[in-house]
């Protein structure tokens, strides 16, 4: 059953819901919250816009519940640090949901330098009848207060607001690039170039370094990971040497994973290293209040461990094509993701020493990658996701396409995310670049990918087949078809 | 053999130069085969530079572009020297073999020399080959990251070009016409050299090096050259 749904999906059937355009501000996270009703992106402006899948109606079966804007509010304002003399854009980088505890929904969201934790709660009543306030609010002159009276909650038009309710401020020297939430949901990390920092989310004012990178007096890079009660130094297999010092995403497995008991967690940070070097994995013991839980930091060194490359290929942008720029577990904790410049690779955990799978996303830009350093595209951070059933990957590329791969049947399909080329309701038609010689009436060259219309950010509703995609200030949601 | 007062025209030493080279390689060198790709890397070279140049001015390093655009720079840089002097490539210890050789003047030796003497010329002045003033373009300086910047090579060439100090070279030197050492920029494997003086224009958009480097770079060609020279260029 579901093989049939995933077969459907490969063939493009996923159909354009709806598009928000945003003014003017780039889109630079979208983020699923647990059950996939809520739908949060932040933006360039430092906004964040939650929508909500409606109500399924049983009048209007045809129509899935669609996503409508739940609320907006202003996470992050840009700051100057007066130090370094130096502004802080206000840019969101990450947004990660907390599971749902209560009523109140509560959300994680970063720009470079700061994390927030915001509540995003309802509100459809008000008290009305204070004593000591008239209905407008303004205090009531005490003299004339004559008679007691209990308030009273009235039904009120709904109301969403989003209240700050953590600060977690400086703590990172480089620019935040991640966050991820524990299992415990007590505590998560926030990662940038060079740390990985420990917050508790009771404690703003203090985090715990887990693990830092810093240049050793030989010019080494060396890995370091400091023991939350001290500054203990953990064995760690190898060294770093020429590497990529950012740690471009964090990730935590949900601990469902059948190699993870309670307490242990697993984290993976894609770090690129040399080929000679590799950071192996290292464990770091933290007690908090909650009581011990056990790290095993995973790096994944995929220069190191892949294949030997092709002699014939390797250029001088060998190194930066092979930067890791995001990583993902899967839901079932057993596999990985990595996404580089050209390819996604999935790693089998219990198997760390090459990739179990690598997809070409776009290898007609490997002839390309001159005039991509020289316009600095080679450098874009691309994101990938899986499905709900880890069986379907996706990831952005150039041109607003974006990429699904079917890990099981082994086919792809390239869609574009444009308002041009597909109309509400539309089903997507499926695209495809030429690389050279004929080109058929469909397809488009690689000369003519506009590099500037470029997808990073998408997201995979967690259970079913929606998923959303941010082409620059616009973001468009698709669903499969419903038969 | 070397015969101290006779005088090697410019084209006679470019040509043993050539020689030189294919006499070093082993007829499947790929090195041979890299010439080409050598040249046209010196625009990637120029490129890197100013892009590493560019990410040095923000006042907040992207660390991943940096450290990328360095490292590329480097392997950029590894293969343009090849260019120059084949392996195995003289580095310190070998510099005092190179001394020695010297000393035993034979051809072969005094070509070793020679190509060891540029490629230290090369590193010194980053090699490139478009028409780039010297103290402009050279190694990229000290970026103030924490990242330590990919041109140790200038920190290499203490040693060895200081074993050229050594007294019974200079004689050898002098009989040499030089003049082609105070051009910028130098490629043994590929044509002649490049005009001297540079344009103000050009430069405009090249990075620019501290004082302090520059006059680092100054006294390191100067003792190189072992000679009494004008001030070079660009000083």
């Amino acid at each position: 059953m579901e093989e049939d749904i995933d077969t459907r999906k490969i063939n493009n059937s996923f159909l354009r819901d709806h598009s928000y355009a945003t003014e003017a501000d780039i889109i630079s996270t979208v983020e699923f919250n647990h059950t996939g009703e809520l739908l949060a992106t932040g933006d360039k402006g430092g906004r964040v816009v939650i929508f909500q899948r409606e109500q399924e109606s049983k009048n209007q079966v045809h129509r899935r519940g669609e996503y409508n804007v739940y609320s907006t509010f202003q996470s992050h304002e840009p700051e100057f640090d007066y130090l370094k003399s130096l502004e802080i854009e206000e840019k969101i980088n990450k947004i990660r949901w907390l599971p749902q505890q209560n009523a109140a929904y509560f959300l994680l969201s970063t720009n470079d330098k700061t994390v927030k934790l915001w509540k995003v709660s309802e509100r459809d009543k008000r008290p009305e009848g204070y004593n000591l306030k008239d209905e407008e609010g303004r205090l009531r002159d005490p003299v004339t207060i004559t008679t007691l009276r209990v308030p009273v909650l009235r039904p009120m038009d709904l109301m969403v607001e989003a209240t700050p309710r953590r600060v977690f401020a400086n703590a990172h020297t480089y620019h935040i690039n991640s966050i991820s939430v524990n299992s415990d949901y007590e505590t998560y990390m926030s990662a940038d170039d060079l740390r990985i920092n420990l917050w508790n989310f009771e404690i703003t004012n203090q985090s715990f370094s887990i693990l830092s990178l810093g240049p050793v007096p030989n010019g080494n890079l060396e890995v370091r990971s400091r023991l939350v009660r001290g500054v203990g130094e953990i064995e760690t297999k190898g060294i770093i040497t020429t590497a990529i010092l950012s740690l471009c995403s964090v990730e935590q497995d949900a601990g469902r994973g059948t190699r993870h008991s309670s307490g242990l967690m697993g984290c993976g940070a894609g770090i690129h290293v040399d080929q000679e070097h590799c950071a192996g994995a290292c464990e770091v013991q933290y007690s908090g209040r909650g009581g011990c839980a056990k790290f095993i930091l995973v790096f994944f060194c995929p220069t190191v461990f892949e294949e030997p490359e092709d002699p014939s290929n390797r250029s001088f942008f060998s190194e930066i094509i092979s930067s890791i720029s995001d990583v993902k577990f899967s839901h079932s904790g057993r596999y990985i993701m990595t996404r580089d410049y050209l390819t996604v690779k999935v790693w089998d955990l219990n198997m760390e020493n090459r990739p179990i799978e690598t997809y070409q996303v776009h290898d007609y830009l490997r002839s390309k990658l001159c005039s991509l350093y020289e316009n600095d595209c080679i450098f874009d951070k691309f994101e990938c996701v899986w499905n709900g059933s880890d069986s379907v990957i996706m990831t952005g590329s150039y041109n607003n396409f974006f990429r699904m791969f079917d890990r099981n049947t082994k086919r792809d399909v390239t869609l574009e995310a444009s308002r041009e080329n597909s109309k509400p309701r539309a089903i997507l038609k499926p695209r495809k670049v030429c690389v050279g010689g004929k080109r058929r009436k469909d397809e488009i060259s690689v000369d003519s990918l506009d590099f500037s219309k470029k997808i990073l950010h998408t997201a995979w509703h967690p259970s079913e087949n929606i998923i959303a995609v941010a082409a620059t200030n616009n973001l468009y949601i698709f669903q499969d078809k419903v038969n | 053999m070397l015969s101290k007062g006779l005088k090697r025209k410019r084209e006679e030493v470019e040509k043993e130069a050539l020689a030189v080279d294919t006499w070093w390689l082993d007829p499947g060198h790929t090195a041979v085969a890299q010439a080409p790709p050598a040249v046209a890397s010196s625009s990637l070279f120029d490129l890197s530079v100013l892009k590493l140049h560019h990410s040095l001015r923000q006042s907040e390093p992207d660390l991943r572009h940096l450290v990328l655009v360095v490292n590329t720079l480097r392997r950029i840089q590894a293969s343009m020297a090849p260019a120059a002097a084949l392996p195995p490539v003289p580095s310190p210890p070998a510099a005092a073999g190179v001394a020695d050789s010297l000393l035993a003047s034979s051809d072969a030796a005094f070509s070793a020399s020679m190509s060891s003497l540029l490629e230290d010329l090369s590193h010194i002045e980053g090699l490139s080959q478009a028409p780039q003033p010297l103290v402009d373009e050279g190694p990229p300086g000290r970026p103030n990251g924490g990242v330590p910047p990919g041109l140790g090579a200038l920190d290499l060439l203490g040693p060895a070009t200081g074993c050229l100090l050594d007294d019974g070279l200079e004689g050898l030197f002098e009989d040499i016409d030089t003049s082609m050492y105070d051009s910028e920029l130098w490629a043994p494997a590929s044509e002649v050299l490049k005009p001297g003086p540079v344009d103000g224009p050009d430069k405009e958009e090249a990075p620019e090096l501290d004082e302090a480097e520059l006059d680092y770079l100054m006294d390191v060609l100067v003792g190189t050259q072992a000679l009494e020279r004008p001030p070079g260029p660009g000083r």
